[in-house]
């Protein structure tokens, strides 16, 4: 139980690592991070191989991705992130103490839903469910990297091309 | 043989990008064109079921497991129009060639995403294909890449963001109870389920999920911005089919088809619709910006929509369809219009531009058509979809809010005609006389969304006898 609430407060702390890391970089790398070890808490929960895809996909192949992309930005410099942060958290001061405040109030309250609920298919392997039964998201999927290539080419790259 | 609608679109691209990328850039527009009036002609005289035989190839090697019926055929024909439409309008308005290149290969992406939207009968797949289309329209929305349009994807990506996470939480939720995605499996565990809240927890969440995407009050946050600061082309196509199927037509199919309108689910659809068709239409009347105008009457237009779902009936049903159809049709008419002033005049203020009717005449005379149909005035196609849907809403003993959805055409009217008055019939400006109609290529789709509108009015007879009969008296 602790190893769990371990791995979990490692992972809030990387969340949010993620989102207030000063450059775009890094803030991949801690998304990377973030991926990883949201693949231990998958593979704790007896689904091996989710979390292997967790790992190999989320915290591997985006990573490259998101790196690739950050290499075609223009980063700021030292002091204007240091302005940029500076109005970020006079904005958004309140958010960890809401976050704070909601974890202590969800930790105190105990649902018991009751429920009486299928067991989960475990018949199909998972190979089989991936290239036989769920075709159509595969071709979702492959569809949505084709739209993040032209992303990548109208937005970065022709936008570096012209000097913007 | 539903499969080519995803199949065609994709593969156009890649040969687009691979074939066509260094030399004859041209070929995408009539790649583009060609395969939207493809789309137009097949939804219209294929019958459902030449859509869904499978030649050997798909049955055997690529099953997609893809369905027609006489909903996705309408929004596969609304599709297939206002695609023909963008097509055109990019061709006109974007005139660098490889822009318009980049521009007509991402409408054929987004073709696929919303064919496969409509076509898909699973819930996890249906997320697949709204992720498709949300991550088209933000490259969309900053496709002009100024600061202005970053802002707009900005707000979109991240309430859209918030909506994924409400509906992934939501499928989740489902499979728990129903132990599978597809659409059948997970009505039938509904049904039988015997845990209710847990059930309506997870269908609230979807629904709030595409409320988001469909930016109906109180979620519209990001719809005004995107609307008026994405590219005209962009603007037509995203107000005039992209948010109405991933958020309305996805909203209708779960509805009807996955939770069975249930009547407390009804209930909050019918108070959202006509929230939403008062608050957006006030809001319309106190704008001076001509497309974020049309993005809050969009909003108010998609209120009616809603709310003849909510209404629960098959009458209601028939209604809502029908209001989406011809909505699609004059709101995209609408934001050809307001793309050829952009154009013409290099401001969208209506406090700045007047008395374009003497110089541009067919979009003055087809804006007036679409305005009047989107409040509902006869014989246009708008008034028969809203007189549907107000008495269904009587018929059903829902009078108050039919009392409300026929008084706030008024509203519609006034910031309909307040917009005519101040853009094409005001007094014309010093120097004004110099702006002349827009050429072919953007007058043509504007008289042909203008011919539906009159023509799908006075062919009303006609189309309550084939597909309109097929939702009403099922």
């Amino acid at each position: 139980m602790e190893i769990n609430l371990i791995i979990l407060a490692v992972l809030v702390c990387s969340a949010l690592w993620t989102v207030m890391a000063r450059s775009l970089l890094r803030s991949g790398i801690a998304l990377a991070f973030t991926s990883a070890v949201l693949s231990i808490i998958i593979f704790r929960l007896n689904s091996p191989l989710a979390a292997v895809f967790e790992l190999s996909v989320c915290a591997g192949l985006i990573s490259v991705l998101f790196v690739s992309t950050i290499s075609l930005t223009t980063p700021l410099t030292h002091k204007e992130v240091l302005k940029h942060m500076k109005a970020r958290l006079s904005r958004f001061w309140y958010l960890p103490l809401i976050l704070a405040a909601a974890a202590i109030l969800l930790s105190r309250i105990k649902i018991d839903l009751n429920l009486n609920l299928p067991a989960a298919e475990t018949e199909n392997d998972a190979r089989y469910c991936l290239w036989h039964l769920r075709q159509v998201d595969l071709m979702g999927q492959i569809i949505i990297l084709l739209a993040g290539a032209f992303a990548v080419v109208i937005l970065f790259r022709e936008a570096r091309k012209n000097g913007r | 043989m539903s499969n080519l609608l995803i199949l065609v679109p994709f593969f156009s691209v890649i040969l687009l990008s691979l074939i066509f990328r260094v030399k004859m850039k041209g070929a995408a527009f009539i790649l583009g064109a060609a395969l939207s009036v493809l789309q137009v002609y097949l939804a219209i005289f294929y019958s459902n079921a030449v859509w869904n035989n499978s030649p050997f190839l798909f049955s055997n090697f690529l099953k997609l497991n893809l369905v027609v019926d006489n909903l996705s055929r309408v929004m596969l024909l609304s599709i297939g129009i206002v695609s023909f439409v963008t097509v055109f309008a990019a061709r006109y308005i974007i005139r660098d060639e490889g822009e318009r290149f980049n521009f007509i290969n991402l409408l054929l992406i987004i073709l696929a995403g919303l064919n496969g939207i409509v076509l898909v009968r699973d819930i996890f797949s249906l997320y697949v294909f709204m992720e498709v289309v949300a991550v088209v329209s933000f490259i969309l929305i900053a496709f002009n890449k100024d600061i202005r349009a970053f802002e707009g994807a900005y707000k979109y990506i991240v309430l859209s963001t918030v909506a994924t996470v409400l509906m992934l939480t939501s499928i989740a939720l489902l499979v728990l109870i129903a132990g599978s995605t597809e659409f059948s499996a997970v009505s039938q565990a509904i049904k039988n389920s015997p845990h209710g809240m847990f059930v309506m927890s997870a269908a609230g969440l979807f629904i709030c999920g595409l409320f988001i995407k469909a930016g109906i009050i109180p979620f519209h946050g990001w719809l005004p911005d995107v609307y008026s600061e994405a590219p005209p082309p962009a603007s037509i196509l995203l107000a005039g089919i992209a948010t109405k199927t991933v958020g309305i037509y996805t909203l209708i199919r779960l509805v009807s088809s996955v939770f069975c309108f249930d009547s407390r689910i009804n209930y909050v659809l019918m108070f959202v619709g006509v929230v939403s068709i008062v608050v957006a239409a006030l809001a319309s009347l106190g704008q001076n910006d001509f497309k974020r105008m049309l993005a809050y009457s969009s909003i108010s237009q998609v209120g009616y929509i809603v709310l003849g779902l909510g209404c629960g009936t098959p009458l209601g049903l028939a209604g809502c369809v029908f209001h989406l159809f011809n909505h699609s049709i004059f709101k995209s008419l609408l934001f050809v219009n307001a793309a050829a002033v952009e154009f013409k005049t290099g401001s969208r203020d209506m406090n700045k531009i007047s008395g374009l009717a003497s110089g541009m005449p067919i979009t003055a005379t087809t804006s007036v058509l679409a305005g009047l149909s989107a409040a509902g005035i006869p014989p246009l196609s708008g008034f028969w979809s809203k007189l549907i849907i107000i008495i269904a809403l009587w018929g059903a003993g829902f009078y108050g809010y039919a009392v409300i959805a026929a008084l706030a055409s008024i509203l519609t009217l006034a910031y309909i005609l307040s917009m005519q008055r101040r853009v094409f019939f005001s007094k014309l400006p010093e120097g004004g006389q110099d702006i002349k109609e827009v050429g072919f290529t953007l007058a043509l789709p504007a008289l042909i969304l203008g011919a539906i509108t009159v023509g799908v009015g006075i062919l009303f007879p006609f189309i309550l006898n084939t597909f309109l009969s097929s939702f009403a008296f099922p």
